[in-house]
């Protein structure tokens, strides 16, 4: 099981025929997503190939309407430039398209504002942009993420950053904890998906059993997304904000990440996972070891109950261990 | 980005939001003839764009043309050190000569977006004249919002809304409107991401005027305006980070020794966090972002090697689709080319991750190669301290 994407996902490009849209759409089809068509303006007819992807060949469109009336494909992901991102994402949903995953960085904040009101009440989602994507392992990439990174398995991943959500994911690999699907929510102030839109989704998801949430200075999503865990959430979490070190007032980067008049600071956001009972890890270098620990530590008491109270958990974990001891 | 007081004043002046007469002046003497042109009581005014000017005196009275002169010679030159300067101060090359206000009420009004709902907002406060963080701090029910429709805009009701919460006599009521709807109008139509004016005044005559006015645009829309894009200040940046975005770098100085270079922001902060952690001092935040070449890596080198209080130098690449051959080449090439002494410690992950180490090590020059991100935090953090400066 996963999120947004399994291997049924059909999925096409827009802006397909520029340099970075034909690069990550070779290494999509060599992943093995069912990426069914391109789309550009005035390259409508032509087909799509690549050497990373060698047999493979993909039709283009001059529309998107065309592209999901030929394909019935259900998502999208865009490489469309900044200046004509917008228009993108506006026209993915007018054709009928569920998921837009919007890989373009530096697109216009009050663009998106705009796109934002426009898709609102509608059952489209948007992921990003500004964001690496949106990975299920051995299923379906679609984003800009390196593939071989990731393993199958049962630990969801939601990040507002690219490299460093890679950077978890390796961490997790490389401790023998796959992913059932992993979420670049991206790192402009304005994003179609959030956090708690992803943690719902792996709450209810069957094939998550755990999930990494990597948040960074700057407004007030990782706050939200703690009341929700304290409310909602069963399965456990372990977190990382990026930007303790960041000075006030300046912009890291990412449009969203800066700390202003106080709000957003990477203090109040740890204290307030901490709050909602996530365990935060201080180190960026801890996310893989902190979620085998807790894994590990939830195997040995039983996940029987969900959440019981402290003392009833050291209870069945003495029950466990004497068990134990008589076999 | 971030302007003057006098270009964000004109700009408003554009969209028929009322500030007053005034115009910037070079030298001592051309404040004198804007003075005479205005006639009585003027305001002579430092232009930088940190925020504090007032308590930091670059902000004076002047009773006629002579005493703008006089004003205008102490200011413009000054090292002005204010609470948002830093301890150095920022250099004053320009004034803004104001017609004086005789002010009756100030007040707050500000517009910048509410990431919760994902729209502009409009915000008021009767506290005007004082840090609206510290309003929002102490007693936030004193802060009124309105929330604006991206495609209908501010409607008259929103602007009641506020001036009725804020107590404004009635007489004025419809100029305040009028002001906020012509302000969200120059705050949509400019990409703007931050409007603060403040304080808003009311004038004896029941005018409502813009007395001061900070304005702050959103960088990823500049491309479209690009006679906003003009008013950019070199003076008021550093230069490394102007140098930076020539290259499309992501680049902010710090003040401690260890200077980094990352691919992604996110992984760039965690970078920063983690030789904080190791006990060191990071010497800036740079992103080479996601398609990081041999030339953007050399004008990052040259960049961080600029700072002479670098004692050590930490290379954090994550390379997802780029491999790290590729990438280390570029540094060795780079190392060479800037002809580095300082240690540097590479912490390379992803594709092709032993041939990139392998060039490093075969690459004669001191390079420390990392297993890892804490590693290479210690690593880098040990190489600074006994480093000879």
């Amino acid at each position: 099981m996963s999120i947004f994407v399994d291997r049924n996902t059909k999925v096409i490009c827009q802006g397909i025929t520029g340099s970075a849209g034909s690069f990550h759409s070779g290494q999509m089809l060599a992943y093995g997503t069912k990426l069914v068509g391109g789309m550009t303006p005035g390259k409508g007819g032509t087909k799509f190939t690549s050497d990373a992807a060698p047999g493979k060949s993909v039709p283009i469109f001059d529309t998107m309407g065309q592209a999901v009336a030929a394909t019935r494909a259900t998502a999208t992901v865009i490489f469309v430039p900044p200046p004509f991102a917008a228009d993108a994402i506006l026209e993915a949903a007018d054709a009928g398209i569920e998921l837009i995953v919007a890989i373009t960085e530096g697109i216009p904040v009050l663009d998106m504002v705009r796109v934002k009101r426009a898709l609102a009440g509608t059952p489209v989602r948007l992921i990003g942009p500004n964001c690496p994507g949106v990975i299920t392992p051995d299923q379906c990439k679609i984003g800009i993420m390196p593939g071989h990174i990731h393993r199958a398995g049962r630990v969801g991943v939601v990040s507002r950053s690219g490299t460093l959500t890679y950077e978890a994911v390796w961490q997790l690999t490389g401790v023998g904890l796959g992913q059932s699907t992993c979420v670049g929510i991206g790192g402009d102030p304005v994003n179609g998906t959030d956090f708690i839109d992803c943690l719902e989704r792996f709450e209810a998801d069957p094939g998550t059993e755990a999930v990494v949430m990597i948040g960074e200075i700057g407004g007030g999503a990782e706050e939200r997304a703690a009341e929700f865990i304290r409310r909602e959430m069963k399965k456990p979490v372990v977190g990382f904000i990026a930007g303790r070190t960041a000075p006030p007032g300046r912009r890291m980067g990412h449009a969203g990440a800066i700390i202003s008049g106080g709000e957003g600071t990477a203090a109040g956001k740890v204290e307030a996972l901490r709050r909602a009972g996530v365990k935060v890890v201080d180190s960026p270098a801890d996310m893989g070891v902190a979620m085998l620990a807790l894994l590990q530590r939830r195997k040995a008491k039983g996940r029987a109950k969900p959440r019981p109270a402290k003392r009833a958990v050291k209870k069945a974990a003495k029950k466990a261990v004497k068990r134990g001891k008589k076999k | 980005m971030k302007i003057h007081e006098y270009q964000a004043k004109e700009l408003l002046r554009k969209y028929g939001v009322p500030v007053p007469k005034g115009k910037v002046a070079n030298q001592a003497d051309e404040a004198y003839d804007i003075a005479q042109e205005l006639g009585g009581t003027v305001v002579v005014k430092a232009q930088i764009h940190a925020g504090g000017r007032g308590k930091g005196g670059g902000v004076k009275l002047a009773a006629n043309p002579d005493e703008a002169r006089a004003r205008a010679k102490e200011i413009i030159g000054m090292q002005l050190v204010t609470h948002q300067t830093g301890p150095k101060g920022q250099k004053v090359l320009k004034v803004l000569v104001e017609q004086g206000t005789k002010i009756k009420q100030e007040l707050y009004l500000g517009m910048t977006l509410d990431r919760e709902t994902s729209r502009v907002t409009l915000m008021a406060s009767a506290e005007g004249g004082v840090e609206i963080e510290e309003v929002a701090h102490r007693s936030p029910e004193k802060i009124f919002k309105t929330t604006i429709d991206p495609v209908i805009g501010v409607s008259s009701y929103q602007g009641r809304k506020l001036g009725y919460a804020l107590g404004l006599p009635k007489e004025v009521m419809g100029k305040f409107v009028d002001f906020a709807r012509s302000l969200a109008v120059a705050y949509d139509r400019s990409d703007a991401s931050l409007f603060e004016i403040n304080p808003l005044v009311i004038t004896a005559e029941g005018d409502v005027i813009a007395l001061d006015a900070k304005v702050t645009f959103d960088d990823n829309a500049l491309f479209r305006h690009p006679d906003l894009a003009a008013l950019r200040d070199p003076e008021e940046e550093d230069p490394r980070e102007e140098k930076a975005r020539e290259y499309d770098l992501s680049y902010i100085a710090l003040d401690g020794d260890i200077a980094c270079m990352v691919n992604g922001a996110g992984l760039a902060m965690a970078t920063m966090d983690i030789i904080k952690l190791a006990g060191g001092n990071p010497a800036n935040f740079l992103d080479v972002g996601g398609g990081a070449d041999e030339r953007k890596v050399t004008a990052a080198f040259k960049i961080l090697l600029a700072d002479a209080s670098v004692k050590a130098v930490l290379v954090n690449i994550f390379g997802g689709i780029m491999k790290c051959d590729i990438i280390a080449n570029g540094i060795v090439n780079a190392s060479r080319e800037v002809g580095l002494k300082l240690p540097l410690v590479v912490r390379l992950e992803g594709t092709n991750v032993e041939l990139g180490r392998k060039i490093l090590a075969e690459s004669g020059l001191p390079i420390t190669s990392a297993d890892g991100m804490r590693d290479a935090a210690e690593k880098v953090v040990a190489a600074a301290r006994s480093h000879a400066p």
